[in-house]
């Protein structure tokens, strides 16, 4: 990727240990250098999204009219469960931790991550881990067809597809538990002299936020799929009645990791978006002291709030209240943060380059995802909607508009940074003209058809479905196919080397140290000598 | 504005307001039957104001911004960047908005799970791709059948027209009278499932081994259909669920038409005293009948055919070719082909580790022993044998 150029800050400490870099193949599997580690995980989760993307098609085609035409149900269940896994943990959760990858040791000033070894570990865990969880596609029975919720009693009926995404879950959540060490300990020892926490870039608190709430909830899942396995195999009856145990505690262990994990998928997203709006601002971001404290508040949280996705399961009254109101209250800090990236936007000066179209883009698209978010907080108007297309409407308004837009804003954003190149411009925008139109058209008419009753996990549908079912269907294949776009972009951009050279700092308003510090590509190896921070 | 244009834009949104006034366009619940659904339809439409009020004022903000604060119409950035008393402002704000919507919910909740003195209980029961209904207390006790899709699957294959309630038609519908309580225990017999009413307000998940219940009072006659909404297997998106509320002179009827007769139900009792699983007859009126009764071949054939249509139907299809490997073929299986008693045990037990499950839980003596006849006597298979109730009675353990 980027080549081997000095430093203007000397370097006099490298040529000894890199004389002769090790070159193709084992360059990428023995690399302990951050900059090629977020690569890799950037390209991992690219890979991934198209897969779990193409799954996504499937599901759409089928769903285009009631009757079955291209799946069988068992098969159609497949399809929603691993589009689901493939999703949250082979493509939002790796380009995060990509981003961090590259990142991190670039904004606090640092040479490389804490433990460039463990690192290097981490990543190659995860093409494991995805070949195990695709594999499951070709067991007998197939991939696991239980939702990417996985809950028992179903789960234990399901084939060995089921254990082979135990397992390959586990490997992820290993993954993911180094790279959170990995990442507090870079930035609570590695800063720069001068960089005190309140001086971070927001994207870099953002990440130790996140960091802590993966080490506190991986294990959670952990424990709540290795008690499946055993209940699968080993004769245990933690989620079966008749031996003693209780189905109801498996989603109080899954979401007791489940909902900390998708502010786990939202945290990076802030953090990208408040690198994003300052820079194409040209204006401080406003309140950086109430960020930091606002994205805390949803971390803490986010730990009491799990049973909101348990409203139909029978929980007592008073149970029922609590919850409702921590997930109303959780709506307050994040709403801060949307008020000062306004804040940050209003009387600056700003320009409309792809990132920023993204991050604004973000906000309007992330924000009604919390709108719904909030009905879905009543618990009565809750009872409707559980486990109806308005709830897919949700998470997919906050996870592809919240966090894969802001992950498209941060990549053109840093583009020129890691590849030396600029993206083109006139593409970047149609990329994203077309994935905002697409997104729509796919997704808010799942609001009407969760009101209107249509459960989900369903293979086929009523009549009275069907006129919001096909518009949907049609904005599903814009928006994939609109991401084919994005591919020969970034292609275009790092591999076949067309396009203008960056300088070190292609817009005007981006203020942290990658920008003012290190040229365009970034040295392979950056800030051997710490800069001072002022 | 041109009086064409204006005329245009008339009939578009008059296009639009009628398309979204139609069922095939709705954008908001179901018209509310009971109490509960209306009160969660004000709720809703209360946050819809809201969030329409804050939707209006974040992004006119955000365009106003957007619009005036450009470089390129020349405006220079200021450098302010922060401020206490706004942050304490949009603090505070937001939270008393919350609270404000907070207060009627909770009295939603409560009422919600208000569940006592019902006039009558019924018991759901979640299968794997059915509902069972037992009324328990009440005007009706002692009614008990199974509830099964009645679309035909030539509909859901695309070989037929889908008619009006395509996945939403059951054989036996819940039948309830107008105006009462009616409690609704909810448990499951394999996996979660989830009895949902959007007409009522309701939904609640059946899970296996616990009880679980929620309520409701229809106000209005009519019928309600709703659908499992907890994902339970291949069949989640094929187990409806239909309510008829009816007035109390109509259930009374319906009622009397259905009572089990009391030698049936006495046998009833005693095979659960045995410790056995009681099915259910999944032919209502067939719970009048005698449970020694010897049948012959013709009506178990007759009856056979009907459950495998019901309950069979759906894996190994109405040729009996099934779809192997995951369904086999029952037309000339070995099974089907082979000792009566084998054949007995796979439909009473299922197998376990595939989706054969263990019918033995949902279908009765007689509809097991016609259902095995008719496999052994239909298509290729020509065993000429037949099962009596009380030989699949004697087999359970």
């Amino acid at each position: 990727m980027s080549a081997v150029i000095d430093t203007p800050l000397g370097h006099a400490a490298d040529h000894d240990d890199h004389a002769h870099p090790p070159s193709g193949l084992m360059r990428w599997v023995t690399t302990t250098n951050h900059k090629d580690i977020g690569t890799m995980y950037l390209w991992f989760s690219f890979t991934m999204l198209l897969v779990g993307g193409a799954l996504a098609m499937t599901i759409r085609a089928e769903l285009f009219e009631p009757g079955l035409q291209i799946v069988t149900p068992e098969f159609f269940n497949q399809l929603t469960t691993m589009h689901g896994l493939i999703m949250v943990f082979g493509a939002i959760m790796p380009a995060f931790v990509g981003f961090a990858n590259w990142q991190i040791p670039m904004m606090i000033g640092a040479p490389d991550m804490a433990f460039a070894r463990m690192n290097n570990w981490s990543f190659w865990l995860l093409p494991v881990a995805g070949t195990l969880l695709i594999g499951s596609f070709f067991a007998p029975g197939g991939a696991p067809a239980a939702g990417w919720t996985m809950y028992a009693p179903l789960s234990i009926q399901m084939g060995p597809g089921m254990d082979m995404s135990i397992f390959a879950l586990h490997i992820m959540g290993a993954s993911s538990i180094m790279g959170s060490i990995n990442i507090i300990t870079t930035i609570l020892n590695m800063r720069a002299p001068g960089m005190t926490l309140m001086k971070m870039p927001m994207f870099v608190w953002t990440w130790l936020i996140t960091a802590y709430l993966l080490i506190a909830v991986m294990p959670v899942l952990a424990g709540a799929i290795t008690m499946t396995l055993t209940d699968r195999h080993f004769g245990t009856s933690f989620f079966n009645a008749a031996g003693g145990g209780d189905p109801v505690m498996f989603q109080h262990i899954f979401w007791f990791f489940g909902h900390p994990e998708v502010y786990i998928m939202i945290l990076p997203a802030f953090g990208i978006i408040s690198q994003v709006i300052p820079a194409f601002s040209r204006k401080p971001l406003f309140g950086y002291a109430s960020m930091v404290y606002a994205t805390a508040s949803i971390a803490i949280l986010s730990f009491i709030v799990w049973a909101h996705h348990m409203f139909t399961v029978g929980l007592p009254t008073a149970g029922l209240l609590f919850f409702m109101y921590s997930t109303m209250l959780i709506a307050v800090p994040t709403g801060v943060k949307v008020f000062n990236w306004l804040a940050t936007m209003w009387r600056g000066s700003m320009t409309f380059e792809t990132p920023m179209l993204f991050a604004v883009g973000f906000i309007f698209v992330f924000t009604m995802g919390g709108f719904t978010g909030l009905i879905l907080a009543i618990m009565p108007v809750d009872v409707q909607l559980q486990d109806t297309y308005y709830v897919v409407a949700h998470f997919h308004y906050v996870l592809v508009g919240g966090a894969l837009f802001a992950i498209f804003s941060g990549a053109y954003f840093w583009m020129p940074k890691w590849t030396g190149r600029m993206y083109n411009e006139t593409l970047g925008k149609w990329h994203f003209w077309l994935s905002i139109v697409f997104f729509n058209i796919a997704f808010f008419p799942m609001h009407f058809l969760g009101l209107a009753g249509m459960p989900r996990r369903i293979p086929d549908y009523a009549s009275q479905f069907t006129n919001f079912n096909q518009i949907v269907s049609v904005g599903a294949f814009g928006f994939g196919l609109s991401q084919l776009l994005f591919l020969y972009i970034v292609l275009r951009c790092s591999v076949f080397r067309k396009g203008e050279k960056a300088p070190a700092r292609p817009w005007e308003g981006a203020d942290s140290l990658e920008w003012t510090h290190l040229p365009s590509p970034a040295p392979y190896h950056s800030f051997h000598e710490q800069p001072e921070v002022k | 504005m041109n009086s064409v244009l204006g005329r245009l834009i008339g009939g578009l949104l008059l296009t639009l307001y009628t398309a979204l006034a139609s069922a095939a366009y709705r954008v908001n619940f179901q018209p509310p039957v009971t109490r509960i659904a209306d009160d969660i339809y004000h709720l809703h439409m209360l946050m819809m104001y809201v969030i329409v009020v804050i939707f209006c004022l974040v992004f006119g903000v955000m365009f106003y911004s957007i619009y005036a604060h450009r470089k390129s119409v020349g405006h220079k950035a200021a450098q302010f960047h922060e401020n206490t008393t706004v942050e304490i402002i949009w603090t505070i704000i937001p939270f008393l908005i919350l609270i404000a919507i907070a207060w009627p919910a909770t009295k939603v909740v409560i009422a919600y799970k208000d569940t006592s003195d019902p006039d009558i209980t019924v018991k759901v029961t979640g299968y794997q791709w059915k509902w069972g209904y037992d009324y328990l207390k009440g005007e009706g006790a002692g009614i008990s059948f199974l509830s099964t899709l009645a679309t035909p699957w030539d509909e859901i294959d695309n070989q037929k027209p889908k008619d009006k309630h395509y996945l939403l038609e059951v054989d036996h519908p819940l039948v309830v009278p107008v105006g009462k309580k009616v409690r609704i225990l909810t448990t499951a017999a394999d996996v979660i499932h989830s009895f949902w009413v959007p007409a009522f307000g309701i939904k609640q998940d059946a899970f296996p081994g616990i009880v679980r219940d929620t309520w409701f009072r229809a106000d209005k006659e009519g019928t309600y259909r709703g659908q499992c909404a907890e994902l339970c297997g291949r069949g989640h998106g094929f187990m409806p669920i239909v309510v008829k509320v009816v007035s109390p002179e109509q259930y009374a009827q319906w009622v009397a038409e259905h009572e089990p007769k009391a030698a049936v139900a006495a046998a009833g009792q005693e095979t659960k005293a045995a410790g056995a699983v009681a099915g259910r007859e999944s032919n209502v009126a067939a719970a009048a009948e005698e449970p020694n009764k010897q049948w012959t071949l013709a009506e178990l054939k007759a009856r056979g055919e009907k459950v495998y249509a019901a309950h069979c139907v759906a894996c190994h299809q109405a040729n009996g070719k099934g779809r192997p490997p995951m369904f086999p073929a029952l037309d000339g299986s070995k099974i089907a082909t082979g000792p009566k008693a084998a054949h007995i045990n796979r439909v009473l037990n299922g197998k376990p580790g595939t989706a054969m499950v263990a019918f033995g839980k949902q279908l009765s003596d007689t509809d097991i022993a016609a259902v095995i006849t008719y496999e052994r006597n239909a298509w290729g298979n020509k065993m000429g044998d037949m099962v009596q109730p009380a030989e699949v009675k004697a087999a359970r353990k």
